[in-house]
């Protein structure tokens, strides 16, 4: 498979040679697609590679999903010539940690948000901001698209604060 | 001079969708803005995860009410590469048709907003009934205005004919007459060159850094665009130009729009001169198996994203979407910053906001009798109840609008 695709075949053999640990977790799956999974401790080093050396200087976005007991995030970065580069990242649930990569791509400011808000991912180095894309009011340590939440999780939470609320105004008059 | 914050949003009559803005003004100027989105968070992801893949072509189609077609599109090609289906070739064209039509019909919603974002009403009501022309052209071919449900997982619904095809050029020769006033009206315009130039600038090197996508980075220089670079449906057949501009302002993002209907226009005809015959619609297992897939898919409005993990059972394990607003919003605080409070709503307007625009009332024409009447809201819902329950469906009582 790997001679099919000249071009892609080339990319990942200079990651490999750069990254040794990199061996046997490069994946072609079809023309222009590469799939890698990075170890955590070299991750920022291959990202930073990718962009400074190889020209991935663009990045499409950053998906995260709940895979049982850890977090994945994937990095979707692409070069000039419509390769895309996943480099899949895995922190454990319990501390779910990872390096923020705005230093490197002004642009994943929104995405590494989207990451806290939503799977309850810790992006050490983000700046302060606002929570994207939840609202406000939404109750602390929800994370909806980890598997295990329900929508009714919500509508309890919000129905118990506004329980709390009316308590506390009815105790004062 | 004192410094004043002022809240804009997130529902405001200058936005089209809602978005907060905090400017802090120093006398007319912008001194810092602030932007705070999620207003129009509705979950879509999550409840993905909870129907089948055939329903979720309609759900994701829903995401956007002006590119339906981008994102049902780069959705269902991520689950046809995870399943390994080939679509045939005529379906495939007749996805980039849809697909052109859509960036038409676009792109002229644009030139309306941004006309009426400048005081320049005329354009507006010109774009809009130009407009027309290719939405009547997307409801000719696909029963529907907006959300086209042309796709489905292996092909396309609905054939061309012969007949259609006729019409379709017909509609482009107009609109291209059209568009072609439109250039003119850019180039040589004074009013609205002056109106537009050094507005809301971004350079080429902050429409990288900011990572910004279509024709916002395009007009900036950045010579990006997925269907020549990552080509997908029928793209790789195609001759088309990649249009560019150095202006980086609001007015460059203009000549981009315009001159991109001219190249829509261009590989309309060629997708209808090089049609193939053949089956619309390629054999899909019943399944789809396990597996992953990133898409991606040149919108109107730049890169869309979509990212599809399948766990082999009917449902999708996770499916994740980059619409190109979010990957655009991040440089709009730099755009404003250092302008005029009134320069904001173009500036804004001009990374091309996506918002929904879908109720109006249907005029009926009766082919046999040439009567015509007017359905309102109510008689089309009424309608619709019947429609089913004749053939077997009763919704009556099961919502009231």
């Amino acid at each position: 498979m790997e001679g099919d695709f000249p071009v892609e075949s080339d990319i990942t053999g200079r990651l490999a040679i750069k990254f040794p640990l990199l061996e046997g977790k490069l994946q072609i799956t079809r023309e222009r697609r590469i799939f890698a999974d990075v170890p955590s401790d070299i991750f920022q080093d291959v990202i930073g590679f990718l962009k400074n050396e190889m020209g991935f200087d663009h990045i499409c976005t950053i998906t995260g999903l709940d895979v049982g007991e850890e977090l994945q995030f994937i990095y979707h970065i692409s070069d000039k010539h419509g390769i895309v580069m996943n480099l899949k990242l895995n922190v454990p649930k319990a501390d779910p940690v990872a390096g923020t990569i705005t230093p490197l791509f002004n642009g994943a400011v929104f995405y590494e948000r989207e990451l806290e808000s939503m799977l309850g991912a810790k992006i050490k180095g983000l700046p302060d901001g606002r929570r994207y894309p939840l609202f406000d009011g939404w109750p602390e340590g929800q994370y909806p698209l980890r598997k295990d939440w329900k929508p009714e999780m919500l509508t309890e939470a919000l129905a118990q604060k506004e329980q709390a609320k009316k308590q506390a105004e009815g105790g004062r008059s | 001079m004192s410094r004043i914050s002022i809240p804009i949003g997130p529902q405001h009559p200058a936005l089209k969708e809602p978005a907060a803005f905090t400017l802090l003004l120093e006398g007319e100027k912008v001194a810092a803005a602030n932007v705070a989105l999620g207003y129009n968070h509705r979950g879509i992801e999550k409840a993905c995860e909870e129907r089948s893949y055939i329903q979720d072509i309609y759900l994701i189609e829903r995401v956007c009410g002006i590119c339906s077609h981008s994102h049902a599109t780069c959705f269902i090609q991520a689950v046809e590469e995870i399943a390994g289906v080939q679509i045939p070739v005529r379906a495939s064209y007749l996805r980039t048709l849809i697909a052109e039509l859509e960036r038409v019909h676009s792109h002229l919603l644009w030139l309306g907003v941004a006309g009426h974002e400048i005081g320049f009403d005329t354009l507006f009501m010109y774009s809009w009934r130009d407009r027309e022309i290719v939405m009547d052209i997307l409801a000719q071919l696909t029963g529907n205005r907006v959300n086209y449900s042309i796709n489905t997982i292996g092909g396309v619904r609905r054939d061309i004919t012969a007949l259609q095809i006729d019409d379709v050029l017909k509609a482009v020769d107009a609109l291209e007459e059209r568009t072609k006033y439109y250039i003119e009206l850019a180039t040589q315009e004074q009013t609205l060159i002056g109106r537009l130039i050094n507005v809301g600038r971004l350079s080429l090197e902050d429409a990288l850094r900011f990572d910004t996508t279509g024709p916002t980075a395009r007009a900036a220089g950045v010579d990006r665009d997925v269907r020549r670079d990552d080509p997908y449906a029928s793209y790789a057949d195609l001759e088309f130009s990649v249009i560019t501009d150095d202006h980086a302002d609001v007015y460059g993002r203009t000549l981009v729009r315009v001159k991109e209907l001219m190249e829509s226009y261009k590989m309309i005809r060629q997708i209808l001169k090089k049609l193939p015959d053949g089956p619309i619609v390629a054999k899909v297992p019943r399944r789809i198996p396990a597996g992953e897939a990133l898409s991606r898919y040149e919108a109107p409005r730049g890169e869309d994203v979509h990212y599809v993990r399948a766990n082999g059972t009917e449902k999708p394990e996770r499916v994740k979407v980059r619409a190109p607003t979010l990957a655009n919003l991040t440089a709009i605080s730099h755009m404003i910053e250092g302008g005029y409070l009134a320069d904001v709503p173009i500036v804004i307007a001009a990374i091309d906001p996506c918002f929904s625009c879908t109720d109006r009332a249907i005029l009926l024409k009766n082919s046999g009798t040439g009567s015509e009447s007017v359905l309102d809201w109510q008689m089309l819902h009424d309608y619709s109840i019947d429609w089913y329950r004749n053939r077997g469906l009763d919704f009556a009582g099961k919502g009231k609008v």
